[in-house]
């Protein structure tokens, strides 16, 4: 089965700094891939990329479509979730509103409302705080509504950006397992992108590891999981 | 008694005029997030279209919602064809253009229509609303559009989806983007907005202060006070805002001997920023709450 995301030669840069230097890489269908790397290694970069929110070149493939030329709107309306870093919730509007806004482009229904049913099941807290204001929620419950909201879009592929960012190990493991079952239960395919390796590569089938702006490494997440070299640097034993 | 509560009901009945305006304004400023400087001047060439079409013989319930429609899509076309290549521009650039969008309505609304006073029917007619009643028709009328623009403008936002995107796209034009809404088309749909609502200000203002190419210069003011009184944020509180500018500005002008009609003005610009002072959010206005 061909790759539902193919990514050629991506470059990227912030003025004249290039931050990302032809990177390659791909995400099977129904499958996640994980991006790894330290901080400023251009993981974010990647993700804002694809999803043409800064200039890039190279080639972004989606599902045997082209889609770097395409405005960010477009690619979403294709399929593509983000969920960004600091998870770019409407903090001004109610939990509710935030998730119907993730259902925008689709058409309008009562399966919009089965699906926010179906949001509340994976995340019973947000239930309780429906109607409160989403900048009043936990890190915890935001990061929760961003990645409902994004379940929302019904995507194809969603791209997950440090979901562990600012939380608790406790939260972070809850997320996690629900991420876990979201991919068992709808098989939408995920990119991951994580600075807790462990974790990333748990969820994960295949790895990819970013220095600098390039992949250094990929393979299988367990095999990348047991490396020596890998362990030392980004799992730490 | 009788005195302080005539000047009450008239305070309420130009508190009208403001609150209308003020909606306009709030409008705008939930799109871009700026006050449209141009925002009175292109009422009054709304309110001069009206005018126009009224002269060709055209009866009032034709010309009252095509003023609006053209209002509408001129606001978006100044959108699309003016701010929307200069997007990124610094607010500066933007402030500029508003600066050029008034010279440019006034001077063409004089160009085409010349300087001289014009008066406007009243849809609603002459006289007081029944024998000795201390409101007068038309400001009775001019109260109820402004409450049925309220009413129609919050049904907009809350029930329907064009509405929340639009107030997604002000609240987080990046997140808006990523759950794939056309921002820009979003602004520019509340420049339209905005254009509308001005034009329903214009035409309702016009037959109480007469049409002239300046007509809105101390008026917009007003209906900033009243945006600003209310909240920024909130149409609800900008049409609350408007009346209370109203009143104020009446009561003092009776009251306080020094204050007079000519003095009347700095009143407004008191208000903004007396209430920037004490209660920067406004009445109604949103303040932001926030974990971090």
């Amino acid at each position: 089965m061909s790759p539902i995301l193919e990514v050629k030669g991506l470059e990227a840069s912030y003025g004249d700094l290039k931050v990302l230097r032809g990177i390659n890489f791909e995400v099977e269908q129904g499958g996640v891939a994980t991006l790894l790397g330290a901080n400023g290694a251009g993981k974010t970069t990647t993700l804002r990329a694809i999803c043409g929110m800064i200039r890039r070149k190279g080639e972004i493939w989606y599902d045997g479509d082209r889609i770097d030329r395409l405005s960010t709107e477009a690619i979403v309306r294709r399929g593509i979730a983000h969920v960004p870093e600091g998870r770019g919730t409407f903090t001004t509007l109610t939990t509710e509103e935030n998730l119907q806004l993730g259902a925008m482009t689709r058409p309008m229904g009562k399966d919009i409302s089965a699906d926010i049913e179906r949001c509340y099941h994976f995340f019973p807290r947000l239930k309780e705080r429906r109607a409160q204001q989403a900048g009043t929620l936990s890190g915890g419950e935001q990061q929760m509504l961003a990645i409902a909201r994004a379940l929302m879009l019904r995507p194809r592929l969603m791209l997950l950006d440090e979901p562990s960012f600012g939380l608790a190990p406790m939260i972070t493991k809850q997320i996690f397992e629900i991420l876990a079952n979201v991919k068992k239960e709808s098989g939408v395919s995920m990119l991951v992108v994580e600075q807790n390796a462990s974790l990333a590569l748990g969820i994960a089938d295949h790895a990819y590891l970013i220095e600098t702006g390039g992949i250094v490494m990929a393979g299988e997440a367990k095999a990348i999981r047991e490396d020596e070299g890998v362990r030392a640097a980004y799992l730490g034993y | 008694m009788e005195l302080f509560l005539q000047q009450v009901v008239a305070g309420v009945a130009t508190g009208a005029i403001y609150a209308c305006v003020a909606l306009a304004v709030v409008m705008i400023y939930q799109a871009i997030h700026h006050l449209n400087f141009a925002q009175g001047e292109m009422a009054m060439f709304s309110t001069y279209i009206a005018w126009q079409l009224l002269q060709w013989g055209l009866p009032y319930f034709v010309v009252f919602p095509l003023v609006i429609l053209i209002s509408f899509v001129g606001g978006f076309a100044i959108e699309r064809i003016v701010f929307k290549p200069i997007e990124n521009a610094p607010v500066l650039s933007h402030i500029v253009i508003f600066i050029a969008l008034f010279a440019i309505f006034n001077s063409f609304a004089g160009f085409i229509w010349d300087f001289t006073i014009k008066a406007v029917p009243s849809p609603f007619g002459d006289g007081p609303l029944w024998e000795g009643a201390m409101i007068g028709k038309h400001q009775a009328g001019m109260i109820g559009v402004t409450l049925v623009v309220l009413l129609l403008l919050w049904s907009f936002f809350t029930f329907t989806r064009v509405g929340l995107a639009m107030r997604a796209a002000a609240a987080n034009p990046e997140s808006a983007r990523l759950v794939g809404i056309r921002v820009s088309m979003m602004t520019a749909l509340g420049w339209g907005m905005a254009s509308a609502i001005g034009a329903v200000a214009g035409m309702l203002i016009a037959p109480v202060v007469f049409l002239e190419p300046n007509m809105m210069l101390s008026i917009l003011l007003y209906g900033f006070a009243g945006a600003v009184l209310g909240g920024l944020t909130s149409p609800l509180g900008a049409v609350i805002g408007g009346f209370i500018v109203g009143v104020v500005e009446n009561l003092a002008g009776t009251y306080i001997p020094v204050i007079g009609g000519e003095l009347k003005l700095p009143i407004a610009l008191f208000l903004i920023v007396a209430v920037l002072l004490v209660k920067p959010a406004g009445l109604l206005g949103r303040r932001v709450v926030q974990r971090v």
